[in-house]
């Protein structure tokens, strides 16, 4: 084997390495500015969207709103009422709760609504003990509708319009 | 994900932006990934010998079948996966394998009688491979082991004491970190890092806000209340007991860093650092007072050149990597032999000999990328116990890396730890695929959209269950 051959096959080797590491960091890229972009130009609309879209042409029903706020339906804070405007909205005991419950049985930071285009959602931050939409105990973002009642702890709140 | 309630709401709103699944990017880095593994296995061979090796086919097909497997199970059990993760592994790994090799071969040009590692090393990937494929499947929820924190913590610890006892414990090069297993020697100790990450993270989740309860103030910082300082002692104990009884430095460093990386991740509270570090220089001095080993160490780390101190392995290493430069010697042109443990502990000096400063750059670019994935995926995950697991597996990578390079290239004493993928040594490689496998499970779990609402029709009660698709 002659000494260029070899000292071509050490560049070579180099240069696979850097591109390989180049690579690594372009996808990083790309996973960082590109999901949106990409998602609206692929698949146009996704079904959930679409779906929103075609209900909110078929019915006009009075139900069927925006929900406008949250209201605090049952427990020591009841009758209080705090607009989505600045959604997403945090949940909790603490100081920089946007909806402060005095509940005993509520966590620091709970639960958070939050809204994906026309759909509401409300999240569990880690709750000690957990928050309720209708009877069951959710683990995963979950979707709201008008009127549902979220639990977390002896409080209920609703979305309303 | 920022939880503030300032500013406009995000148009997209919960999730800021939906991840792609990216399988098809993976595949691609993938493919460079084992370019780079076994182009390395090749230019060792026309190095060394001058012509390709006679097993190039072989020994390529079974690396790339490993990782297209890995690849497949991905795609099925957990398709919005971080991509960049597995890519980076099968390079690190390929590189490790060929390296070993390469040292073996120079090894038994020496001496035809000295015994290889490469093989065993293979076995072991492979072994690493199908324990991250049982992992993804078995666990589809990161968030079930939570209700193992108490089980997994005592597993670590009765792990952790095994190679002190007497009958299957073994010493090697003066740690008795090892167990007999039939024909084979364990180091129980990596396991046990991978068990002690779940239980940190699931015992400060549950008392994450009595830990962050400030006590005394000092010099700007909140010092943490007297009474709380039970689990950090007695980690700090169990440190100084892996580096009493069982001499080895590195682990002792690697638990310690990472029980208080993620205490303060937990809490949030500047004053954990300030504990903790006391605590580690208190615990690192009477260690270097009272302990031979341990102050060899330093020793060496301080005057490496000086005649009386025994810095022999250190030395080569330092001298390999002046003499690989800045773009090395070539694979298979150096003599990264004459350096004691150069296919473990100092592959990184033999790496930096044959592939000079630039190969040594990317690598550590590889694992600075590798951890990134892991923080970010501690960033993105919506559930604390997942983004404490995430943070904790990303800090034990990052930890024994820096914990390694530094040693070897004299930035702080030397400690032996292997260098994640790269080294030689069954154990650490088989737990550091099973760390994988697990940031894979979260990230899959973080990247994921939120489930899409099916609703059941027109008028429906507010009591009615919904339905919710989870794609």
């Amino acid at each position: 084997m002659s000494e260029l051959t070899l000292v071509l096959i050490r560049f070579a080797y180099l240069a696979i390495l850097w591109i390989f590491v180049l690579s690594c960091i372009s996808v990083i890229r790309s996973d960082m500015f590109g999901a949106r972009v990409a998602r609206q130009e692929a698949g146009g609309p996704s079904r959930a969207e679409r779906k929103a879209r075609s209900k909110q042409q078929k019915s006009s029903k009075p139900r069927r709103g925006v929900p406008t706020q949250v209201v605090i339906v049952e427990g020591g804070n009841k009758g209080e009422a705090v607009s989505l405007e600045h959604a997403p909205l945090l949940i909790g005991r603490g100081n920089d709760a946007a909806i402060r419950l005095d509940d005993d049985y509520v966590s620091t930071r709970h639960a958070r609504i939050a809204s994906s285009g026309e759909q509401w959602f409300v999240e569990d931050l880690g709750s000690t003990n957990g928050t309720y939409v209708g009877t069951s105990r959710i683990s995963q973002a979950t979707a709201l509708q008008l009127g549902t009642q979220i639990r977390i702890g002896k409080t209920i709140l609703e979305l309303r319009k | 994900m920022s939880t503030g309630q300032a500013g406009p709401p995000a148009p997209q709103g919960l999730m800021g932006f939906v991840h792609r699944r990216r399988r098809g990017a993976e595949l691609v880095l993938l493919i460079l990934s084992l370019v780079v593994g076994i182009g390395a296995y090749a230019a060792v061979g026309l190095g060394v010998d001058g012509t390709l090796p006679v097993n190039l086919f072989t020994y390529g097909a079974w690396l790339a079948g490993l990782v297209i497997a890995c690849h497949v199970v991905i795609r099925i059990f957990a398709a919005y996966a971080d991509p960049i993760l597995l890519p980076i592994v099968s390079a690190l790994n390929g590189i490790g394998l060929a390296m070993i090799h390469r040292i073996d071969l120079a090894r038994q040009a020496s001496r035809p009688s000295s015994n290889g590692f490469a093989d065993a090393q293979l076995v072991w990937m492979t072994l690493g491979a199908i324990l991250f494929v049982a992992v993804l499947i078995i666990v589809r929820d990161h968030r079930r082991l939570q209700s193992f924190t108490y089980t997994f913590g005592l597993a670590a610890i009765v792990l952790l004491l095994l190679p002190l006892l007497p009958g299957i414990g073994r010493t090697i090069n003066g740690s008795r970190i090892w167990i007999n297993l039939g024909p084979m020697s364990f180091q129980p100790g990596e396991v046990a890092k991978v068990l002690l990450v779940i239980a940190f993270a699931g015992y400060l989740v549950l008392h994450r806000d009595a830990l962050a309860l400030a006590g005394r103030r000092f010099l700007f910082v909140d010092l943490p209340r007297g009474r709380d300082l039970g689990p950090i002692l007695a980690m700090w104990l169990v440190s100084l007991g892996i580096l009493v009884f069982q001499r080895d430095l590195g682990s002792s460093l690697l638990f310690f860093g990472l029980f208080l990386v993620m205490l303060y991740v937990a809490t949030e509270r500047p004053g954990w650092l300030v504990v903790g570090g006391v605590m580690f220089a208190a615990g690192a001095y009477a260690g270097f007072v009272a302990l031979g080993h341990v102050h060899a160490r330093v020793e060496a780390w301080l005057h490496p050149f000086s005649p009386d101190v025994n810095s022999f392995q250190l030395v080569q290493g330092l001298y390999g990597m002046g003499w690989g430069g800045l773009v090395g010697r070539g694979l298979g042109q150096g003599q990264p032999q004459v350096t004691p443990l150069a296919w473990s502990d100092f592959i990184l000096p033999s790496l930096g000999e044959e592939l000079g400063l630039t190969g040594v750059m990317a690598i550590i670019l590889l694992y600075g990328i590798l951890v990134e994935r892991g923080l970010r995926t501690a960033l993105i995950c919506r559930d604390n116990f997942g983004k404490l697991m995430a943070t904790g597996l990303a800090t034990v990578l990052a930890l024994q890396v820096f914990v390694v390079i530094g040693g070897v290239t004299r930035l702080i004493p030397l400690t032996g730890l292997t260098t994640p993928f790269l080294s030689q040594g069954g154990s650490s490689l088989v737990a550091n695929w099973v760390i994988i496998a697990l940031l894979i499970r979260i990230s899959d779990h973080a990247r994921r959209p939120p489930p899409e609402l099916v609703e059941p029709d027109e008028d429906y009660d507010a009591d009615a269950t919904q339905v919710v698709k989870i794609r």
